[in-house]
């Protein structure tokens, strides 16, 4: 594991800016997640959000669980309105309209949000070179609307809109590489993170605040509801997607790839075992879990090669 | 800059008022009528003349939301577009007058596809009626420059709050050339108050925009803002005398020329006032007695204004720039006579739309329109609408 | 302390339906969506803060000589904390009926 300036939750910021009384289900990971993001990026932080499950379960009109600024605008544009904010926020200080102030900028959206409706809105954002997070939530579905599928539904997966049947694997396309479609652009820290590690989650959100420019975090987000798992499993499975190497823990900093956390030995597990105990990979046949498995290898060596060669 | 008086390209003239109202923000993407704009005031951003930060948006849809990021911390905002573009925005334009974040937009008239079309009509304004903008349309280039600052004033004021759009004939005012005074920088910083927005979102004081609302809560919100549209009206009328007091040139919902006396009148908005005008004139030499009603604002729509305009008149030949299809006709004829109906004194309505997609309405064409819709009127033929010049 | 959401009249709110209240949500109690709850054996304690670090919902807080333990108010009974804590000195109970 690569160090962290935090390696103990006694060390981790004390402030909730994320209040209980939110709505999201039992044991969601991604609501742990948001909590988690909050305290690495503290109060000086303004939060442009999609919509989707955490904007949902977090804002019923006359209530908030939001104790930092928020906007919610639509579902496909984050990364605009936050890059507005920021656009605002930087003419107005440099105007003398507003005494300076270091604030962090941060679009958050969903898998539905970032790779699909809102893809265009988000490369737009990171071209023009805002100082900015964009924060993406995978929970590798549209699960507020009921679980339909997305571009970053892993393949064999079942869901609402791609379920697996007589005739179908359930997703049967290859899960879109956001991480490596943001790097792409050029920005200067891209990264992935999951809060069953949430030391590196922690260090990774710090690292992107303190980066001037756009940063992008894509962040696994356990959903015991679509994926079909024990609301208790939801930390457990973040852990099995990073040891079966199916959820790489990694950064691009400056272009240059770096694995964050390699599973030892020991650790490391065979992606059947990250797949057997979920629901929307039951129908799964051995022959497809070896198919996924040698894909999971393919792209996992080449990241350990770029993370060495770089 | 000071007062100086010049021939110049409106849209140069609204890039110019932009600067002068010190704009915090422009996120624009170009769209044909309304790339000069962008243009010039991308110029003026780059050469320092503005200190303002030009977002190169990736769409329409981009710029509304950069926009409404930029609005909702209390920055001042600027951003134009027509046609594909606002009704690719469409989305978030309703959004950001739900959400009462000010702004103001140049909106160059310019008809919807398909069939493409580069050229003027109000398809695209019409599209967006019930958004719950304030809707301001121009004339000239002088009203045009004018009416940014005017735009400003309305928007941010903490009564009003709601996103201002300024409707200017695309290429027919765009593109041409004018002779507009532009007031010194000094009076425009008088007239318009640095913007301070109550719940600006900024970590001292952290407010939630946009939450979700449940049946049980929605038409609250929505009564809320139906209400703050039309107390935005005095605000409106406030802004314009307090320009007319500082430059002499008063701007009104409903403007009318030689309607006092007429018999019949023929309703125009935007740039077709002028040539009606002018046909006006010419009928009156011959003994016509009719006059022309201009709608200023289109929304929040004048009810008593235009009422006691036309209240008394016989007629009305309400010349629209669009068509609701499957519905009564134009856009505005369909309004107007929602507003007349069962009023004493209310004027028959007769509906012509002309001039779609830039297909020139000549004086001859105005005077045509004015001398069949009163024959219409007067034999009772009153249903539906004309498209004029339609061949076949 | 907002109103319910079905008494609010449309004079209450703010402009825009800005919520200005900050982290009013602590007004619904998510507690009573639990069938199970978490009861910690406080001698096996090693006060770690892994089950704060873990919940979810942020409820979890610093009780008396330093242990932890979920709010009840808004403790959905997820039993991510059962799950993490290294010592398993966390148990789920069913909620009596």
């Amino acid at each position: 594991m690569a160090k962290t300036s935090v390696s103990s939750p006694k060390n981790v910021e004390r402030a909730e800016y994320f209040a209980p009384g939110h709505r999201a289900c039992q044991g969601c990971a991604e609501a742990l997640a948001v909590r988690l993001v909050l305290k690495a990026l503290g109060k000086d932080t303004i939060v442009a959000m999609a919509t989707g499950c955490m904007e949902i379960i977090s804002s019923p009109l006359p209530l908030t669980s939001w104790r930092v600024p928020w906007i919610h605008n639509a579902f496909e544009n984050p990364a605009a309105v936050i890059s507005g904010c920021e656009a605002g926020m930087k003419a107005m200080m440099r105007k003398g309209k507003l005494p300076a102030k270091k604030i962090n900028f941060v679009g958050m959206g969903g898998d539905g949000a970032t790779a699909d409706i809102g893809f265009g809105p988000l490369s737009g954002a990171l071209e023009r070179g805002h100082d900015m997070i964009y924060i993406c939530y995978d929970n590798e579905a549209y699960m507020n609307t009921g679980i339909q599928r997305s571009s970053s539904t892993p393949y064999g997966a079942s869901t609402t809109t791609s379920p697996a049947g007589k005739k179908s694997i359930g997703q049967h396309t290859q899960k879109k590489n956001m991480v490596e479609i943001c790097a792409a652009h050029g920005i200067p820290y891209v990264a992935t993170a999951c809060p069953s590690f949430p030391f590196d989650l922690l260090e990774k959100v710090k690292k992107a605040s303190e980066t001037p420019g756009p940063a992008y975090i894509h962040i696994l987000s356990v959903c015991p509801t679509g994926w079909r798992i024990q609301p208790a499993d939801a930390i457990k499975y973040g852990r099995l997607a990073v040891n079966s190497c199916v959820f790489p823990l990694y950064e691009v900093v400056d272009g240059k790839h770096r694995l964050t956390y390699k599973p030892s030995e020991k650790k490391l597990i065979p992606v059947s075992e990250y797949l057997g105990g979920q629901g929307r990979f039951r129908h799964l046949t051995d022959k497809d879990i070896e198919q996924i498995q040698a894909a999971t290898t393919r792209i996992y060596e080449r990241l350990l090669r770029l993370s060495e060669q770089e | 800059m000071g007062k100086v008086r010049k021939g110049v390209e409106v849209s140069i003239a609204i890039a110019d008022a932009v600067a002068q109202a010190d704009v915090d923000v422009i996120a624009a993407y170009p769209i044909t009528p309304q790339t000069h704009i962008v243009e010039h005031l991308s110029e003026i951003v780059a050469n320092g003349e503005l200190d303002a930060e030009f977002v190169p948006v990736d769409s329409e849809h981009s710029a509304m939301s950069v926009c409404c990021g930029s609005a909702a911390v209390g920055a001042r905002t600027f951003t134009s577009t027509s046609s594909q573009g606002l009704a690719l925005m469409s989305e978030i334009f309703f959004i950001a007058a739900a959400m009462r974040l000010p702004m103001v937009m140049a909106l160059a008239n310019r008809s919807l596809s398909s069939p493409l079309s580069i050229w003027n009509d109000h398809s695209d304004v019409m599209m967006v009626r019930d958004a719950g903008w304030i809707c301001i349309f121009v004339e000239n280039g002088q009203e045009t420059y004018d009416n940014i600052f005017c735009a400003f004033r309305m928007s941010e004021n903490p009564e009003v709050m709601l996103p201002v759009a300024v409707n200017l004939d695309g290429f027919i005012l765009t593109h041409m050339i004018e002779p507009v005074e532009y007031e010194d920088d000094e009076l425009i910083r008088k007239y318009l108050p640095a913007f301070k927005m109550k719940n600006a979102l900024h970590p001292d004081n952290p407010v939630s925009m946009g939450c979700f609302g449940m049946p049980e809560i929605y038409t609250e919100t929505q009564m809320n803002r139906e209400v703050g549209v039309r107390n935005s009206y005095p605000h409106i009328l406030k802004a314009w005398e307090e320009w007319a007091r500082l430059t002499g040139r008063q701007y009104r919902p409903i403007e009318t020329y030689r309607a006092d006396d007429a018999e019949y009148c023929i309703v125009t908005m935007g740039s077709y006032g002028e040539t009606a005008m002018e046909v006006v004139d010419a009928l009156r030499d011959e003994g016509e007695k009719v006059g022309v009603v201009k709608i200023r604002l289109w929304r929040p729509f004048p009810l008593d204004e235009f009422r006691s305009a036309v209240l008394g008149k016989r007629h009305l030949v309400v010349v629209d720039r669009a068509i609701t299809f499957g519905g009564q006709g134009g856009p505005v004829a369909t309004d107007l006579r929602s507003a007349l109906y069962k009023k004493d004194g209310a004027p028959t309505i007769v509906n012509y739309v002309a001039g779609l997609a830039g297909r020139d309405v000549s004086r001859k064409d105005f005077r045509n329109i004015i001398l069949e819709g009163k024959k219409k009127a007067e034999a009772g033929d009153t249903e539906g609408f004309t498209l004029y010049g339609l061949r076949g | 302390m907002a109103k319910p959401m079905d008494q609010i009249t449309w004079q209450e709110l703010e402009i825009g339906a800005v919520v200005v209240e900050v982290g009013n949500s602590t007004q619904y109690e998510t507690g009573s969506w639990r069938s199970e709850r978490p009861v910690v054996e406080k001698e096996k304690c090693i006060k770690c803060m892994f089950c704060w670090l873990y919940c979810p919902e942020g409820c979890i807080h610093e009780a008396e000589e330093g242990h932890f333990e979920a709010d009840l108010t808004y403790c959905k009974g997820c039993g991510i904390c059962a799950a993490e804590c290294p010592v398993k000195c966390i148990t789920m109970i069913g909620e009596e009926k």
